[in-house]
Order: C-alpha cells, then sequence, then structure tokens
C-alpha cells in the first residue's frame, strides 16, 4: 500500500521556532493553539496566540504498519478520515469538542473517549513526537515503531502536559484495525449493582469495549467478530440499542442531555471499582466506573476530599467563566517534579504558562 | 571491545569500601551488606557478561524503608546507586559501579495483593516476571508482558526496561500494563507516581519512569493490570521459498484486521540452526517460516485462523501447517524459542543486536544484512519479532580470533545504524543500558541526548542513579560495543532468550 503523500502545505517549523526563540529571549509568554476547540479546559492564560493549524497533514500512513504520522496542526476529523479509507481507526477514540480540534491539541490535553479502558489511553499509542522546546530547539523522542526503548519516554511524557514542556509539531500514532462488528445494549441497573457487575464482566474474556452509566441505565458496547458480538449480547441480555454508534459519540462528545444542563461540569477520575461516592448531584459514569462526571452543587474542595479519598482524582472540565484550580492539586513531592521537569524542558516558562497549574 | 562507561557522577568523595560498609551494616544489619571479594563477585556483571566490574558494596534491603535508608545515606555522600533485579538484563544496565553501591532488590519480593475485581495486582519490586501470572491464575487472569526470561527476570527489572515480550503486538509493553508505581527519588523521597485510578493529574510522570533504567528513581512497589486469560490460542506455521514474500505476507496479514497475540519470522540460516536443536519440524530449505499466533475466543480464533491462513496462502506460502494440538503447539514454539542456546552451538560466540524497523522494509534490511555479512566475513542468523518490528540478528563469531571480534562489532554496529535509517530503533526491547551508549549517538543529535541529560538532572540532580548508563555524554560518541556471548555460555543459559 502506498504511503500518503505529505502533503504540499507548508512547513511551518521553522517559523514556529523563530516565534519561540524570540518569546524565550523577551521573556513573553505564548498559549499555544490548534483548533481551540479546548479552550474550555484548563487555567486561563495570556499570551500571544502560536497557531498550529499552518502546520497541517499526513505526512505518512502505512496501513500494513499500524503507524500514521500527522503534523500536529492536522484536524482530528481529516486523520479520522484518512484511516477510516483503510478500515483503521485511533482506537482510544478521542472526544474531539468541535470541528476544529486538531491532532496536536488531542494529544496535548491528552483526551480519550470510551474506548480506553479496553483499547487504551491516546498516550498508549503514542510511539513518536517531534516538538519544540521552550528554547526553539527541534527535537525528535521516539519514532514510527512500536518496540522502542532507546531513551527516556519523552514522547509520552508530553502527552497531557497541555502544552507546557513544549510545542509538539509531529506525532506518530499506532492505529488498530476497526472492529468487524459492534452492537450496544441497554439493560436497566441501579449504579452501584452496575459498577460491580460491569467489573465481574470484565474478568472473562468479553469483548466488552464501552461501558456507560446514568439514570439507573446501563449501557454496553460490544466490539469484535460478528460472532463474539452477538453472542456477548445474547449472554448479557437486555435491550438491543437501534443507534448504537450515535448514543457512544454523543457521550464521547458530551452531547447527551446529561451534559446540557451543566453550569459546571467534573471529572472524577476514580479506582473502577469504587462504590458510588455519596456527593450530592447526577452522574453519568464510564470506564468500568473509572470515569465519572458529575454535575454538582458541592464545593470544589468538597468533591476533590471526596475523589482523594478513594485514590483519585477530580478535574474541573468545565466551568463558567476563568478558574483559578481546575486539575486536582499535585501532591508536594509530585509538584516538586513538575516544576523541576518544567525548568529542564521551558526554563523561561513562555510556553502555556499556568494553563494546567500555576506554577507549571 | 568498547569501553565501560566511565561513570563517575560530578562530585564524590573517595569511596572508602569499608566505612560504607559499616555504615550501611548499622542501617540494614550485617546479613544485609557484602563486601568481600569472593561475596562481591556473583554481581559483578548481568546478562551481558562481557562487561564486567565488581560493586563497590552490595546492600540488600528487605523493605521500601530499608531501601529508602540506603539511597538516603548515599545521597548525603553522592555515592553512586546501581538497582538490579535478577540480574538477566542483556545491555549491561546493572553492570556495578566500583564506587557505589549495588542495590540488590532481590528480597523484596512479595505479592502483596490480587484484587480479582479490579484486575490488579500490587507487588514488591523483586517479584518475578511469571509468578505474577502464576498467582493469577486461579482468578483466570493473567499479566500480559512475557519477555522471555520471565521465569527469572523481576516486574522492577521490567519497568526499569519496559520490557516487552513475544505478545507485544496484541497486548502492548510494560508501559500499558502498570497503573502506579512507588517510587524512591535519589534524595530519598518517596513519591506515588500514577494511581489506582485510570489517570492521574500532571505529567505522565509513570510513562517517564518505565524504560528509564534506573536512572530517575527506583521502584518500591508497584501495581499492574491482569488481563481474563484468553479463551484458546492456536498457531499456524507458514514456510516461504522467499524472505520478501513472507516480510509482505506480515504486513498483509496485518492490513487485512486481524491483530495475533505473536507473530515470529525466522530467516533460512535460523531454521537451519534451530532445526539440529530443538527438531521442531520446520522445512530446512524454506528461506523462511512465519509463525502466527491468534488467541481469543474459540470461534473467534477459527474465524480469524481461516482469514490468516487464505492470506498467508495468497502471500506465496508453500505450506501451511496448524499446530493441531497443545503439544504440537509447543513443539512449533520450540525452535523459535531455542534460536540463541542453537546459535551457541554452531558458533563460539554470538553477538545479539536488538533494533526494531518499520516491518515494510524487513525484506531489504535483510538483504543489506546479508550483503553486510559476506562483506565482513562472518555468518548473521535472524530471529525476527515480525509483528512488531523488532529484529535480533545474531552475528557468529569466534572471540578467539580478536580480529573477528572487532569485525564483529563493526558489523553490529552497521546493522544497527541500517535500523536507524531505515526509521527504527538502535533497542527495542533490551535496553541501553552500558552497552549501546554509542548506538545513542547516531539515533540521536546533540540536542536530544541533552535534553535526556536535562531530564536526568531535573529528577536526580545529585547524579548518583545508575549514572553513566542509557544516556551517552556528548563526548563519547564515537565507539560501538554490543553483547557478547562466549561459547554459548550465556549468564544464564537455562533461560529462553528470544
Amino acid at each position: 500500500m502506498p504511503a500518503i503523500a505529505v502533503s504540499e502545505k507548508p512547513d511551518a517549523r521553522k517559523e514556529f521556532r523563530e516565534i519561540i526563540r524570540d518569546a524565550a529571549e523577551r521573556r513573553t509568554p505564548l498559549r499555544l493553539q490548534g483548533g481551540n476547540s479546548k479552550a474550555f479546559l484548563g487555567r486561563a492564560t495570556a499570551g500571544t496566540v502560536l497557531d498550529t493549524r499552518g502546520h497541517a497533514g499526513v505526512v505518512d500512513y502505512h496501513a500494513s504498519e499500524l503507524v500514521i504520522t500527522a503534523r500536529a496542526g492536522t484536524p482530528l476529523a481529516d486523520v479520522e478520515a484518512v484511516l477510516a479509507e483503510h478500515g483503521q481507526m485511533l482506537a482510544f477514540e478521542p472526544p474531539h469538542f468541535g470541528a476544529a480540534a486538531t491532532l496536536g491539541g488531542t494529544l496535548a490535553c491528552a483526551l480519550s473517549g470510551p474506548r480506553r479502558p479496553y483499547a487504551g489511553a491516546a498516550r498508549d499509542f503514542v510511539l513518536g513526537v517531534t516538538l519544540i522546546d521552550g528554547r526553539g530547539r527541534l527535537l525528535r523522542f521516539g519514532g514510527q515503531v512500536i518496540k522502542n526503548v532507546a531513551g527516556f519516554d519523552i514522547s509520552r511524557l508530553v502527552i497531557g502536559a497541555m502544552g507546557t514542556l513544549g510545542l509538539m509539531t509531529e506525532i506518530s500514532l499506532n492505529v488498530l484495525p476497526r472492529p468487524a462488528a459492534e452492537a450496544t445494549i441497554r439493560l436497566e441497573r441501579d449504579t452501584a449493582d452496575a459498577i460491580r457487575t460491569v467489573n465481574e464482566w470484565m474478568r472473562n474474556p468479553l469483548p466488552i469495549s464501552a461501558v456507560c452509566l446514568g439514570d439507573g441505565q446501563l449501557h454496553v458496547r460490544f466490539s469484535g467478530s460478528v460472532g463474539d458480538v452477538r453472542a456477548a449480547a445474547a449472554k448479557l441480555g437486555g435491550v438491543e440499542v437501534e443507534d448504537g454508534e450515535r448514543f457512544w459519540s454523543d457521550l464521547r462528545e458530551h452531547r447527551l442531555d446529561f451534559f446540557r444542563q451543566a453550569p459546571a461540569l467534573w471529572r472524577l477520575s476514580v479506582p473502577p471499582t469504587t462504590p458510588p461516592l455519596s456527593l450530592p448531584g447526577r452522574w453519568l459514569i464510564e470506564w468500568n466506573g473509572g470515569q465519572r462526571w458529575l454535575v454538582s452543587a458541592a464545593s470544589a474542595d468538597e468533591i476533590r476530599r471526596a475523589a482523594a479519598a478513594v485514590g483519585g482524582h477530580a478535574t474541573l472540565f468545565r466551568a463558567e467563566g476563568p478558574q483559578e484550580s481546575v486539575f486536582h492539586p499535585l501532591a508536594p513531592g509530585i509538584e516538586k517534579l513538575h516544576r523541576a521537569l518544567k525548568a529542564a524542558f521551558d526554563p523561561h516558562r513562555i510556553l502555556n504558562p499556568g494553563r494546567q497549574y500555576e506554577t507549571i | 571491545m568498547a569501553s565501560l562507561p566511565s561513570s563517575s557522577p560530578d562530585e564524590h568523595q573517595s569511596f572508602d569500601r569499608a566505612r560504607v560498609a559499616a555504615d550501611l551494616r548499622r542501617l540494614l544489619g550485617a546479613h544485609a551488606v557484602i563486601a568481600s571479594e569472593e561475596g562481591l563477585r556473583p554481581y559483578e556483571c548481568d546478562g551481558l557478561t562481557a562487561y564486567r566490574r565488581l560493586p563497590g558494596v552490595v546492600a540488600i534491603p528487605t523493605d521500601g524503608e530499608e531501601l529508602r535508608a540506603v539511597i538516603g545515606y548515599c545521597h548525603g555522600r553522592r555515592i553512586p546507586i546501581v538497582p538490579r533485579g535478577a540480574g538477566t538484563g542483556l545491555s549491561g544496565g546493572a553492570l556495578p559501579h566500583s564506587e557505589g553501591v549495588l542495590l540488590n532488590l532481590a528480597r523484596l519480593n512479595r505479592i502483596l495483593a490480587i484484587d480479582p475485581l479490579s484486575r490488579t495486582a500490587r507487588v514488591q519490586p523483586g517479584v518475578r516476571n511469571l509468578q505474577i501470572s502464576e498467582a493469577a491464575s486461579k482468578f483466570g487472569l493473567f499479566y500480559a508482558p512475557d519477555p522471555s526470561s520471565q521465569i527469572a527476570c523481576t516486574i522492577g527489572g521490567n519497568i526499569a526496561e519496559n520490557s516487552g515480550g513475544l505478545h507485544c503486538i496484541k497486548y502492548g509493553l510494560t508501559v500499558h500494563n502498570i497503573l502506579k508505581l512507588e517510587v524512591v527519588l535519589s534524595d530519598g523521597e518517596l513519591v506515588t507516581i500514577g494511581s489506582d485510578a485510570l489517570d492521574a493529574p500532571g505529567f505522565d510522570l509513570l510513562a517517564l519512569m518505565t524504560g528509564s533504567e534506573g536512572l530517575l528513581g527506583i521502584v518500591v512497589e508497584a501495581t499492574v493490570k491482569l488481563l481474563a486469560k484468553p479463551q484458546c490460542a492456536r498457531l499456524v506455521l507458514a514456510c516461504f521459498d522467499d524472505v520478501v514474500k513472507a516480510g509482505a505476507a506480515v504486513g498483509n496479514v496485518i492490513a487485512r484486521g486481524v491483530i495475533p497475540a505473536g507473530f515470529e519470522m525466522m530467516d533460512n540460516p535460523t531454521i537451519r540452526t534451530v532445526e539440529a536443536y530443538s527438531h521442531s519440524g520446520y522445512d530446512v530449505e524454506a528461506a523462511a517460516i512465519l509463525l502466527c499466533e491468534l488467541d481469543g475466543s474459540v470461534e473467534n480464533v477459527e474465524e480469524m485462523l481461516g482469514k490468516v491462513e487464505t492470506i498467508l496462502r495468497e502471500s506465496g506460502a508453500t505450506s501451511l501447517r496448524v499446530a493441531r494440538d497443545e503439544a504440537e503447539r509447543q513443539r512449533f514454539w520450540a525452535g523459535r524459542k531455542g534460536a540463541l542456546p542453537a546459535a551457541g552451538r554452531i558458533s563460539p560466540d554470538y553477538y545479539c543486536m536488538d533494533g526494531t524497523i518499520p516491518r515494510r522494509h524487513i525484506a531489504a534490511v535483510l538483504t543489506r544484512i546479508a550483503e553486510l555479512s559476506r562483506e565482513y566475513g562472518l555468518r548473521v542468523t535472524n530471529v525476527f519479532h515480525a509483528g512488531d518490528g523488532n529484529l535480533h540478528p545474531l552475528v557468529l563469531y569466534d572471540s578467539r580470533n580478536a580480529q573477528e571480534l572487532r569485525i564483529a562489532e563493526e558489523l553490529g554496529g552497521k546493522i544497527l545504524e541500517l535500523c536507524v535509517e531505515m526509521g527504527g530503533t538502535v533497542t527495542g526491547e533490551h535496553g541501553v543500558g552500558a552497552e549501546k551508549l554509542d548506538q545513542m549517538c547516531v539515533q540521536f543529535g546533540a540536542d536530544e541526548l541533552d535534553q535526556f541529560h536535562a531530564v536526568k538532572r531535573a529528577l536526580d540532580p545529585a547524579g548518583i542513579l545508575n549514572p553513566g548508563k542509557a544516556v551517552p555524554t556528548l563526548h563519547r560518541c564515537a565507539e560501538f560495543g554490543a553483547m557478547h556471548v562466549h561459547k554459548g555460555q550465556l549468564r544464564f543459559p537455562d533461560l529462553p532468550r528470544f
């Protein structure tokens, strides 16, 4: 299969490096931005916008290698469309949160969708990253191969760093074949029972690829061979959902009714088997119980304490107006490491300073 | 032989063995410290026996607190620390420091908990890889990464190396299969990295720590993921009269949507060598053999099996055999798994490379390796984790001839350079350790190496954790080193190596 040729679009890396070097010299902050679809996520930052969309295009794609390499400013939808043509997909099923979403922005935020606990997270599929650090140096880490232990795993370190360690310019990802068949069933289950049940199911080799639980209803998706999917659906019972694909994409993109009523939306990431938390509000639960969306009048402190008490963390995912504290405060020892790494990558603190944490 | 890494941290006082041993005995008890030459001797190398050096002192803590005490002590005096698990590593990552403490983690060997509902195991670093799957087995669960040394190698070492195994293409590497680490940093501080949830706030320190070869912190406890055991596994053995066709067949299977649990390739010299050794029933006339293992539900495996057979036939397989039962499956695997010991039988020495390449270049790379082999006048046999592109060429030579050793090293270096040139890497799973420092210079530029050093300084400002390994200093980037095995004598001859 021929590789997809590099687009004729201009290579903007030189320009990006000049912008970053200049900002480093002047000590003026930059706000790294792709499609700006995730502007809601994170702390408010000031700074000159560096728009990555001028650096776009799939650079290399070989379906038989299960590897795609694309520039950071490539629209996520374009990457997915190229893969779909060859029967493949980004198995972490990233949410877009807007048509303009770019690949770089998605990985900077490390966002993964409903398939995450079964296939892996965004970072699990990253094989290599080219990035420009806070001094304007162009650095290549990892590569286009699945097994690679040469050097520290900086390709994955920067996934989810929200641009604070460097500007990604190119990313190589491991991709997977689309499943031959998918089906979604719906069962009536209360929360505590459902959390336990889905985790019991996971002890068996069932082809579960997504789980959603809210308002007494449990949605389960199966992905795999036609036979496996049919057998699993029959085994677990429930009602087959006609437009299952729509349901999961609405969940992933926060288009379900649950998300509409939300003045503030919390994301709690907790050990999946944790029983229902006693915080007031409405819940929508995914990832076998590992990712829990909460719309609540409870205070940030109360929510964070409850998440931390069970070994998890809480993010103020969406809120009205700028917020001081979005991501869960780091333990002191971990915060110290973050500051040391920030200094190693961006000594002048010009790349998205404060977007993730005040001191980073 | 390439020179050993010099490995002195910037500033440490001269090492007084008796004094350090006495101090450590006060912290750990007399039984937990070794300072006599005969006691130190077993620690002089790991699985890479070409590099040997006596450690200053060996310390054997029995729990996390003792381990922290040792690290705190060493930090205060700027004494280098080299962590060691089972010592099975193939790149000299546990090569001792002559003026340092070798930290033997063998006694931290308890499985602390297995939770079948959350499908996790909490273990100490000295627990052996296979022990986890054995303990999880009664719950129908297993720990997926399965490096070939899994009966001996420890989970702490696996995390340090980001170990793979035969089933990476489907189940991932160590980094994909761990959730949380308790790590002692170089100043003795204990931090929790990752969490029992599926992610943790902030940077992905779990990924940074995995594969960091003991340079950034020392794991004292790990929580790993367990998976439901697949219902069944079937193995297909396919012969080809042309390595180009075999290489293309691998890509064809994967491009058509099948992800095998394992996908291995052997070239003709390997087939001949291993057949004589393990009698697996391989066709010694075949130019290449593919082993393709499929696992999952009985029905799904049957479905995939049909598909794979068709694709392999269309790709030019001259013969296809599906293992009829478990005994035959094991027999088909035995040849592949015995590839390294078999090489040791036909050559006084061999030198095992560990490059990874994009799979589509396999035919070109094998052709070029054959040319290099002729050019340098040394035989090379090739075994290949075809599914994930990880190639293990074995350069056969005789170390009694000093000239041959040098030639083997030069040839090996050319092979690794070829891997980099083809868009691959100089090490897929064995690590850089003390061995591939020179090859790192081929793969990375000065800026990347400088950034690795910056990361090292950020986590270990004193530079006491496994100094001199994994990342070369810029002025070192000149020579080439490799794994040498004399007369087939691997340090652990009973361990399969593949």
